[in-house]
């Protein structure tokens, strides 16, 4: 935006007085940036050490990787002495080439006209089987945000008062926002009640590409191996 | 027999003359006139007091931040068309500007004025539809017919603008995709002019008249404390004394350039919410004929940033909102070098209005669970994705 | 032709039937029959189309115009659809109530209109009269049979096996009783003016009167206009079918031929409400001024026609009503019928017994 952007590429060295507007010259790509030096970062440090691992900035956003213990600490320590008062927003997102796959990023913002209009991003990492506390607690408005996050994603969230599937229904099998979960969508039918959808039906809701699980080998006479059973579906998460 | 707040104050039940002592359980939806779309509330009534109500929603979920990953930054804009339905365009203008933000293109101000005007006509169009069905499923019939032919005179200047009515996909990022059609100012300033007008019959129906106040005044009261704690932004938040405008707090766009009033009542109830987008209503309309007034002097500009061929996404992540009609519409955006995002997540302000609801809805009657439901402005194809 | 040849078959009819079967029962059954048949149910059906035009005038939009000119021929072709169209009973529904809630809506509705007149009594005896028949009790009889139509909408409402139906039919009912009781001492009004309950005999009463009793008793009226429109679940009163909040309420199982039953209940009620008003308050057959004698050139015009005029007049208010207000909530509803229309009725009756004393002295 031409707001964010101009304060910082004002300061590039050697710049000859405005020629071109801004945008019609090449577009800047923010880059990160240390934020140690930010005070809401220093005042976080100083009030929840070890709380906070790292504070960087890109584009004018400060984001803060915070300990995954420590999470709802964090948000209540900014809620109550910064006045962090609106949770914008909890979601996730899934690295699954680094080891703890899953992040979740929790934006807040401080409103006027008691301060100035901030927000800040919080970041924690985990995997599937470690829940992250709740910030339910600290903000109401963080419920159904965390349960879209278990939904897509398989992250527990400890203490929250419902912790159960919000945009997919109950029973579904598979996260999808996983990446290794098929865009095209899985058999729902035989993913849940695989007794009852048996190989002569045709593909069911959620199969667009006519994907549907594997067949076992046919049972052998007596004496061979019966169960060449293929490799599973490839589906995300697990029951 | 005033009913308790959002605060949740239990009713007392022996002086209750609508309690009959026999819980029921109701399913309200997923197929109802009155919720807008799939959504789904369980009840448990006596009586007609609702004591319990769990919105079950994800009847209309498509899995578009799944689609989001899979196509480049400039196709994904017909995607964001789809999920607020009823106001597009402000959908659209969100995402650009997350992606201008995260690579770093700036809007040429011609651009800028043309994007403030579609959001604004967007909010415009967005609040009649939500007067037309708020008003309707009290019982006034004839507000909805008014607000749709209203609607027909915006709805037809974006289709000369941009050749869709509903699904605009009007914006790129850096700019927009095509200069205004000759003689498209001029039809908008004609609208302008003429509205306030029709503004003033809608309210001439409903502002005063006694049975509108008695379903609206009072009911489903959202102190602010609750409001912010609950993530509700957008005119929900200002009718309950919260002065929060994205438009004012970081002004995006063209909205520091233009003199606009943001619209904040006190009460927090129904009919509060309602006048905040009446008066909404009249702002935008100030908003569009002060960016056309603007407009001329950058006649023949440039639409469209100076950008690369192919937009390639760094490895980095933002967060950008602005405050869309029904609350603040965001994106959170991951680039990892490549032309597709690595993950867009949407900040829907319908979502996290609705969670405010089984808050409100408590200790009121069925009939006001309607108003209520209309009252927060939700469209569930931005809250299911 | 037919009204013609219609005197010789009736007479033929007396003679072959004999004069006490014929005045007691032949007659007043081919009235009833006629009536219903040749007046009511076209009028109704018609009604129909006429409130679907006026709503869409008021609405900025022509109403149905594609069937017949002027949309004339859409009413056969709705009741043509409705007719055709397959009659399903929810399988667990209790099916001798949902078969006959419809009936007890409709049935009431049609029956108060044996006693409202519609013209004068006639000159000769056993000629042609204004009404089916005059009972001494004629308000009270009406009265007494509009309570009936509650029965149906209760049995349809639970019989549906539907909880949206169940509570349209309970609100339906609570808001029906409530609004009886401000009705029926609405009516006392007139009836102690005229001090007779028959309905010829308030309209005889206004003449000799020679002022129609909507100006004495303005505040019976208006209590009478506004508890009509709720007994008949009209809007702003119309919360048993709101259709927002409850589906369709108590008809929302009903298809077919029995949700046509229920709507021509809804419609006669308006249509019954509307005579009934006429007859007490408006002055019935009489044209305006009765007594004044330089008007009188205006008798030229049947009574049935000044008649079929305030009705309309009336609907047209009813349909009026229904394209600008919003709907009451339910508890505001029964407060207004209980908390301002009873006492105000009673408060009306209190001062028309005092005035009347006082006039008599």
């Amino acid at each position: 935006m031409s707001e964010e952007g101009t304060p910082e590429t004002a300061a590039a060295p050697g710049e000859k007085p405005a020629e071109k507007p801004v945008w019609e010259r090449d577009p800047v790509v923010p880059e990160w940036r240390d934020a140690d030096d930010d005070p809401l970062a220093a005042a976080l440090r100083e009030a929840l050490p070890e709380a906070i691992r790292s504070a960087k900035t890109f584009a004018g956003d400060l984001t803060l990787d915070v300990e995954r213990e420590r999470l709802a600490d964090v948000a209540r320590e900014l809620k109550t002495s910064h006045g962090f008062s609106l949770i914008v927003d909890v979601c996730g997102a899934d690295y699954p080439n680094r080891e703890p796959r899953f992040d979740v990023v929790v934006h807040l913002a401080s409103l006027p006209p008691d301060r100035a209009y901030r927000v800040v991003r919080l970041k924690v990492q985990t995997d599937e089987a470690t829940p992250v506390p709740t910030l339910t607690g600290v903000y109401r408005g963080a419920n159904w945000p965390e349960r879209e996050v278990f939904d897509m994603y398989g992250v527990r969230f400890e203490g929250h008062p419902d912790m159960t599937r919000i945009l997919l229904w109950e029973g579904f099998n598979g996260h999808p926002l996983r990446k290794e979960f098929p865009v095209e969508g899985i058999d729902t039918g035989a993913a849940i009640y695989p007794e009852h959808y048996g190989e002569t039906m045709g593909p069911v809701a959620g199969t667009g590409t006519g994907w549907r699980p594997p067949k076992p080998a046919p049972v052998a006479p007596v004496g061979d191996s019966a169960d060449a059973k293929p490799e599973g579906p490839k589906e995300g998460g697990s029951a | 027999m005033s009913p308790p707040n959002g605060s949740g104050e239990p009713v007392d039940r022996l002086v209750d003359p609508l309690f009959c002592g026999e819980e029921m359980e109701l399913s309200f939806g997923p197929q109802h006139p009155a919720t807008h779309g799939v959504l789904r509330l369980n009840l448990r009534i006596e009586g007609e007091r609702i004591v319990g109500c769990y919105p079950i929603i994800g009847y209309l979920h498509r899995g578009t931040e799944k689609l989001f990953e899979l196509h480049p930054f400039f196709q994904n804009v017909p995607h964001t068309d789809r999920m607020d339905y009823v106001a597009a365009a402000t959908n659209n203008l969100a995402y650009v500007g997350a992606v201008e933000k995260l690579i770093g293109l700036s809007v040429p101000p011609r651009a800028r004025y043309i994007r403030t005007i579609l959001a604004e006509l967007q909010r415009i169009s967005s609040h009649l539809v939500w007067l037309a069905t708020h008003a309707i499923d009290i019982g006034a019939m004839t507000p909805f017919f008014y607000c749709f032919r209203e609607r027909e005179r915006v709805l037809d200047l974006f289709e000369q603008y941009c050749g869709a009515r509903l699904t605009l996909n009007c914006m790129r990022p850096g700019g927009l995709p095509f200069d205004l059609p000759a003689g498209w100012g001029d039809a908008c300033r004609r609208f302008c002019e003429d509205y306030p007008a029709k503004i003033a019959e809608y309210e001439g129906l409903l502002t005063e008249n006694r049975i509108w106040k008695r379903r609206t005044v009072g009911v489903g009261v959202l102190s602010p404390e609750a409001a912010v704690d609950l993530g509700v932004t957008g005119p929900m938040l200002r009718a309950s004394g919260v002065g929060f405008d994205l438009r004012k707090a970081r002004p995006y766009e063209a909205y520091g350039e233009v003199e606009f009033a943001v619209p904040v009542t006190q009460n927090g109830d129904t009919y509060d919410r309602y006048l905040v987008r009446m008066a909404e209503m009249r702002e935008s309309t100030k908003i569009v004929l002060q960016c056309l007034d603007l407009l001329p002097a950058t006649e023949g500009g440039p639409i469209m940033a100076k950008r690369p061929r192919v937009l390639k996404g760094p490895k980095g992540e933002v967060y950008h909102g602005i405050e869309g009609p029904k609350g603040e519409i965001g994106f959170y955006i991951v680039g990892d070098g490549t032309p597709n995002p690595y993950r867009c997540h949407v900040r829907p302000p319908s979502f996290m209005n609705l969670q405010a609801l089984p808050d409100l809805a408590n200790g009121h009657l069925v009939a006001d669970l309607v108003a209520l439901i209309g009252s927060t402005d939700i469209v569930l194809g931005e809250v299911d994705r | 032709m037919v009204l013609a040849v219609l005197p010789f078959g009736l007479e033929a009819l007396r003679e072959a039937a004999g004069d006490t079967l014929f005045y007691y029962a032949l007659s007043p059954a081919l009235k009833i029959l006629g009536l219903v048949f040749l007046a009511i149910l076209p009028v109704i059906t018609y009604l129909v189309l006429a409130e679907r035009k006026i709503l869409g005038f008021l609405q900025v939009r022509v109403g149905p115009n594609r069937v017949g000119p002027w949309g004339l021929l859409q009413p056969i072709a709705d009741v043509m659809k409705l007719l055709v169209k397959e009659d399903t009973i929810p399988s667990r529904a209790v099916r001798w109530a949902f078969v006959l809630a419809p009936c007890l809506v409709v049935a009431p509705a049609l029956v108060i209109f044996s006693v409202v007149p519609v013209g004068p009594p006639s000159s000769t005896p056993g000629g042609f009269s204004g009404f089916v028949t005059d009972i001494d009790t004629g308000v009270l009889f009406v009265i007494a049979v509009a309570t009936i139509g509650v029965y149906g909408l209760i049995l349809g409402g639970w019989s549906s096996n539907n909880k949206f139906s169940l509570m349209g039919g309970l609100r339906a009912a609570a808001q029906m009783i409530s609004y009886e009781v401000p009705q029926g001492l609405a009516l006392v009004g007139p009836l102690m003016l005229a001090g007779t309950m028959s309905m010829v005999g308030i309209v005889e009463a206004q003449r000799g009167a020679r002022v129609w009793y909507v100006f004495p008793q303005l505040v019976s009226f208006f209590i009478y206009m506004v508890a009509g429109v709720a007994e008949t679940n009209r809007n702003p009163f119309d919360l048993p079918e709101a259709e927002s909040e409850l589906v369709a309420g108590f008809h929302t199982e009903y298809s077919g031929m029995r949700f046509a039953l229920f709507f021509l209940g809804e419609y006669a009620n308006m249509i019954a409400v509307s005579a009934v008003a006429t007859t007490l308050f408006l002055g019935g057959w009489l044209r305006p001024f009765p007594s004044v004698a330089w008007l009188s050139p205006l008798d030229v015009v049947p009574g049935a026609i000044w008649f079929a005029l305030k009705v309309f007049v009336f609907l047209f208010v009813y349909i009026w009503f229904r394209g600008t207000f919003p709907r009451y909530r339910f508890d505001q509803l029964m407060a207004l019928g209980w908390k301002w229309l009873l006492p105000l009725a009673l408060a009306n009756i209190f001062v028309t017994a005092l005035i009347k004393l006082w006039l008599a002295r």
